[in-house]
């Protein structure tokens, strides 16, 4: 019964990139993810869709690999892209010839470069800081990685694969050195079980380096740890970089309703990366660094800060660690360590996700003699298959934002009958709530957070949490586990809020402590 | 790892203060349990969904433009009550001015150009006025301007105001050595002019001589409201223009162009008015001020009696000067004031004379007329003009201005001798 083609660990946009081309080519296939959806890098970074730029001077393929990609999801995901543009400024303490050789590279790996005039480049985003003394327009976007993610396991699923999160590996199952099956543990409920497949892909990112060791394999990830800023709306319209080399907090991203300033870039240790928190100190960097960038940050609200792990792998020939690869890593473990049935598919960069499932699902096919085309560069993912936005006006902003954020989808929401706005600073509607409960994998408060960007706005779930936690208790048939849903979310809220209280933040944090904390028994 | 604040050299984060305190607002929801037009009419989404709400979302894209914020008032009731000092009410202004389209041009142009009909009426007044009132007319601009049928307009006077005074009361006004300078505005000058006639009286006997301004136009609050953005912004460096010409105080008789005056010029329309704002005043607040000080004295006349109610009308409440009002009416003998709680009246300017909204604007205000009848007043006193059409139209009850009341108690030869020495 739980016999499958394929089982991938990982419920990252790697893991459900992989998953929706095996299952896209006809593979049963069997996802495992330790906790939710996104719940790792996926959904800790900037949400740039890279146009390659900012790999341009240092790593050609990198670049060229990124620009491919780009044209593809502006077409197959265009509900999670909103194509900003983007912008490489170059401030009066850089050195403005670092612009030559960037456009030429740029040019070289395919990449739309051109240098337009710094007036013209404040007409363009009038938040870029107006000291620029140059500007090269590129073809960055905005993307939503929940989105994306999101829309990669629902088309896995309509092709037949099961997707299980919470599902934590606990072991493989061998026969001899073959990796037959894994056995995972379901940690809402405790319980075990075994599932089967010829072939195992390991997907789990940075984690990848225990799951490959359990498998007898090693691994050498590099954990880098990069923190970031969200702000209470946006400041920019397009994506700001620094013209120079690549270093800390010289990317604003506007993303959905606010803006994302990062990153900072610190190794730390593997044991650190399943509870990392955001300093102090980098919160002064990055917003040091943001206001270079847009002067106006310098007095927006910061809703909250928040850290993700990179997932840089050792080069397998360097011994040391020290040299590694953004570039992609795909590793056969029958060829590499002499064990058949496991595959390792790591490294990359969001933008490449979907090249990396092509390339993953390509050796599984492989190694399970099927011949089957990669066909994820032309469907589109459902919620894409067209452009309702532009045909919605006259609607409700909650009606728009549903669509923005669900793309197609809406039409499976019941506008109808449950059209009431639960959390309000990002209009979000009973209707949508009741539709990702019903089809997106939503276990709890923080899984709807990144199905529907519940709570994520300016009052940080304070007045919509107990209405929200009701309604997707309700839907979810488990009204007892209300409060319960509540004090986590509080919790987790916190978590991202309490680095950066101060000012508005520190007025916010205070009401919501007195709406839920004090309570008096 | 706990926070801190960033400070030194740098002033990032020190104060997040933001145009209109647009990062200030908590989601209390405060703004939403006053706002009268939530509580009447279900399709509009609220001040705090309508304003920083839906501004994070037309930040991102104007797409998000609802087009249900054509239903806000502007009666600045939600700013009044926010506890952070969001400017709630003028990011929903903002946004309207930015992105609405009129949904009737021709409509919404007449009854925005107070002055370019006035003028075009008044030397026609006594054939436009029964006119205007007959039940054909009406059923017609009903049905072919969607304006609505129950409305009445405001008569036109025989005379403008301006040629009254230039006529009748301009030479008279030399004999004095201090002035105030009267910005009458379009009501007065077109429709009411015996507003603008208590105004002078009651200056002239507390020794001011009056002025009007150079140039006037309509102060705008009507271009605003129905998307003519450039237009009152014209309109608004007229007036500007008039009054840094002279250095008297501008005295208005009417809330709401002393409003939009002295707050909706710089906050919504974006003019610099910092040099001429505190010298534009309600005519009830200079004068109570003037006595407080004990420059001026009043005397009144003697077996003075009248039974007065007074409403604050949406802008005074949000001016926080109905105060002036009503004390002034208190220092007369023989008035018998009562000013129960703030209610919309619901009719928001030429709101109300839209077809569309006619039942919101009843609906809304109901609560007061109801208050108002019960009350039984002989007038309703209430320094605002539209006020004053909804009023009397929904209750039969007179509506009169603080002024036309002060002009009618007061004894003008004892308050002259009073106030000449």
């Amino acid at each position: 019964m739980n016999q499958y083609d394929v089982i991938i660990i990982g419920g990252g946009i790697t893991g459900v990139g992989t998953a929706r081309d095996c299952a896209l080519r006809g593979l049963k296939v069997l996802l495992l993810a330790r906790g939710d959806l996104t719940a790792g890098a996926t959904g800790r970074n900037h949400g740039l869709l890279h146009s390659g730029a900012r790999y341009a001077v240092t790593d050609r393929d990198s670049a060229a690999e990124c620009i491919r990609e780009n044209k593809i999801l502006r077409r197959i995901a265009a509900h999670c892209v909103e194509p900003t543009g983007g912008l490489f400024i170059t401030l009066p303490e850089d050195d403005l010839s670092y612009q030559d050789n960037f456009i030429k590279c740029c040019i070289d790996a395919g990449i739309k470069a051109e240098a337009i005039d710094p007036k013209e480049a404040l007409k363009m985003e009038p938040s870029v800081n107006p000291a620029l003394i140059g500007a090269v327009k590129v073809p960055d976007a905005s993307v939503d990685p929940f989105r994306l993610a999101t829309a990669n396991a629902l088309d896995a699923k309509l092709h037949g694969a099961v997707i299980l999160t919470y599902h934590e590996v606990v072991s493989f199952i061998k026969d001899k050195n073959w990796i037959v099956g894994v056995q995972a543990r379901d940690t809402r409920t405790g319980k075990t079980e075994k599932y089967y497949a010829p072939l195992t892909v390991n997907a789990a990112g940075i984690w990848g380096q225990n799951i490959a060791g359990m498998a007898g394999c090693q691994i050498k990830m590099l954990p880098a740890k990069g923190s970031l800023l969200i702000f209470g709306h946006r400041v920019n319209n397009m994506v700001i970089n620094r013209c120079r080399k690549p270093a800390n907090a010289d990317i604003l991203v506007p993303g959905d309703v606010v803006c994302v300033i990062g990153t900072t870039s610190d190794k730390v240790p593997m044991e650190e990366c399943d509870d990392i928190r955001v300093t102090g100190d980098e919160v002064q960097l990055l917003l040091k660094e943001g206001c270079l960038l847009s002067p106006s940050l310098a007095h927006t609200r910061i809703l909250r800060a928040y850290a993700g792990v990179r997932p840089l792998v050792a080069s397998d020939d360097d011994p040391t660690g020290r040299k590694t690869s953004r570039g992609i890593v795909l590793l056969d473990h029958d060829r590499r360590d002499g064990i058949p049935g496991f595959i390792s598919i790591t490294g990359g960069k969001l933008t490449s996700y979907r090249l990396m499932g092509e390339m993953a699902t390509d050796l599984v096919c492989d190694k399970l003699g099927r011949r089957s085309r990669c066909r994820t560069a032309e469907l589109p993912l459902p919620g894409s298959e067209k452009e309702l936005f532009d045909s919605a006006k006259g609607l409700r902003i909650a009606e728009k934002a549903a669509i923005g954020r669900q793309g197609t989808m809406v039409s499976k929401m019941d506008f109808s009958h449950k059209s009431e706005i639960l959390c309000e600073c990002e209009h979000v509607t009973r209707a949508e709530i009741a539709y990702a409960a019903k089809y997106l994998d939503v276990h709890n408060m923080m899984d709807l957070r990144r199905r529907t960007r519940v709570g994520m706005g300016t009052c940080q779930g304070s007045f919509c949490m107990k209405k929200v936690a009701a309604a997707l208790a309700r839907e979810l048939g488990c009204p007892e586990r209300t409060e319960e849903f509540i004090r986590e979310y509080i919790e987790e809220r916190w978590k991202g809020m309490a680095p950066v209280c101060w000012g508005e933040s520190l007025c916010e944090a205070e009401y919501m402590r007195k709406l839920y904390a004090d309570k008096k028994e | 790892m706990w926070p801190r604040r960033l400070s030194g050299g740098d002033a990032m984060q020190e104060k997040n203060i933001s145009k209109d305190n647009f990062e200030q607002c908590l989601k209390c929801n405060l703004c939403a349990t006053v706002c009268p037009m939530m509580a009447a009419n279900p399709h509009y989404p609220g001040p705090k969904q309508a304003g920083p709400d839906g501004e994070r979302y037309r930040l991102k894209d104007p797409k998000f433009f609802d087009l249900t914020l054509k239903y806000c008032l502007n009666c600045k009731r939600c700013e009044v009550a926010c506890p952070s000092g969001v400017k709630v009410g003028d990011i929903i202004q903002k946004a309207r001015l930015a992105y609405a389209r009129q949904h009737n041009p021709l409509r919404d142009f007449t009854l925005a150009s107070t002055d370019l009909v006035g003028s075009i009426a008044v030397p026609f007044s006594t054939i436009v006025n029964p006119v205007m009132a007959s039940p054909a007319v009406k059923t017609l601009m009903d049905s072919v301007l969607s304006v609505d049928k129950h409305r009445s307009f405001p008569k036109y006077a025989r005379n403008c105001f301006t040629t009254w005074m230039k006529r009748e009361a301009a030479s008279q006004q030399e004999k004095f050595t201090r002035f105030v300078t009267y910005f009458h505005g379009c009501y007065v000058n077109y429709n009411f002019p015996s507003l603008g006639q208590d105004l002078v009286t009651v200056m002239n006997a507390c020794n001011y001589g009056v002025h009007i301004p150079d140039k006037e136009r309509c102060c705008g609050v009507a271009m605003i409201s129905n998307g003519f953005s450039a237009k009152a912004r014209r309109n608004a460096m007229t007036n500007l223009k008039a009054f840094r010409k002279t250095d008297e105080t501008i005295l208005t008789t009417s809330s709401t162009c002393t409003f939009t005056m002295r707050d909706e010029y710089e906050n919504v329309l974006g003019i610099d008015t910092s040099d001429v704002r505190d010298r534009i005043l309600l005519a009830t607040k200079w004068l109570y001020d003037k006595i407080e000080r004990g420059e001026i004295s009043l005397a009144f006349k003697s077996g003075y009696h009248k039974k007065i109610t007074y409403h604050t009308a949406c802008h005074m409440n949000k001016m926080g000067w109905a105060i002036y009002s009503t004390e002034l009416l208190r220092m007369i003998p023989g008035v018998e004031l009562t000013v129960p709680g703030q209610k919309c009246c619901g009719i928001a300017g030429t709101f109300g004379f839209k077809k569309e909204n006619y039942t919101y604007s009843q609906k809304i205000g109901q609560e007061l007329f109801d208050t108002l009848k019960a009350l039984e007043p002989e007038v309703v006193a209430c320094d605002c003009e539209t006020c004053k059409w909804q009023i009397e139209m929904s209750t039969g009850l007179t509506v009169m201005n603080p002024i036309s009341i002060l002009a009618e108690a007061i004894d003008v030869e004892a308050t002259r001798k009073l106030n000449s020495r």
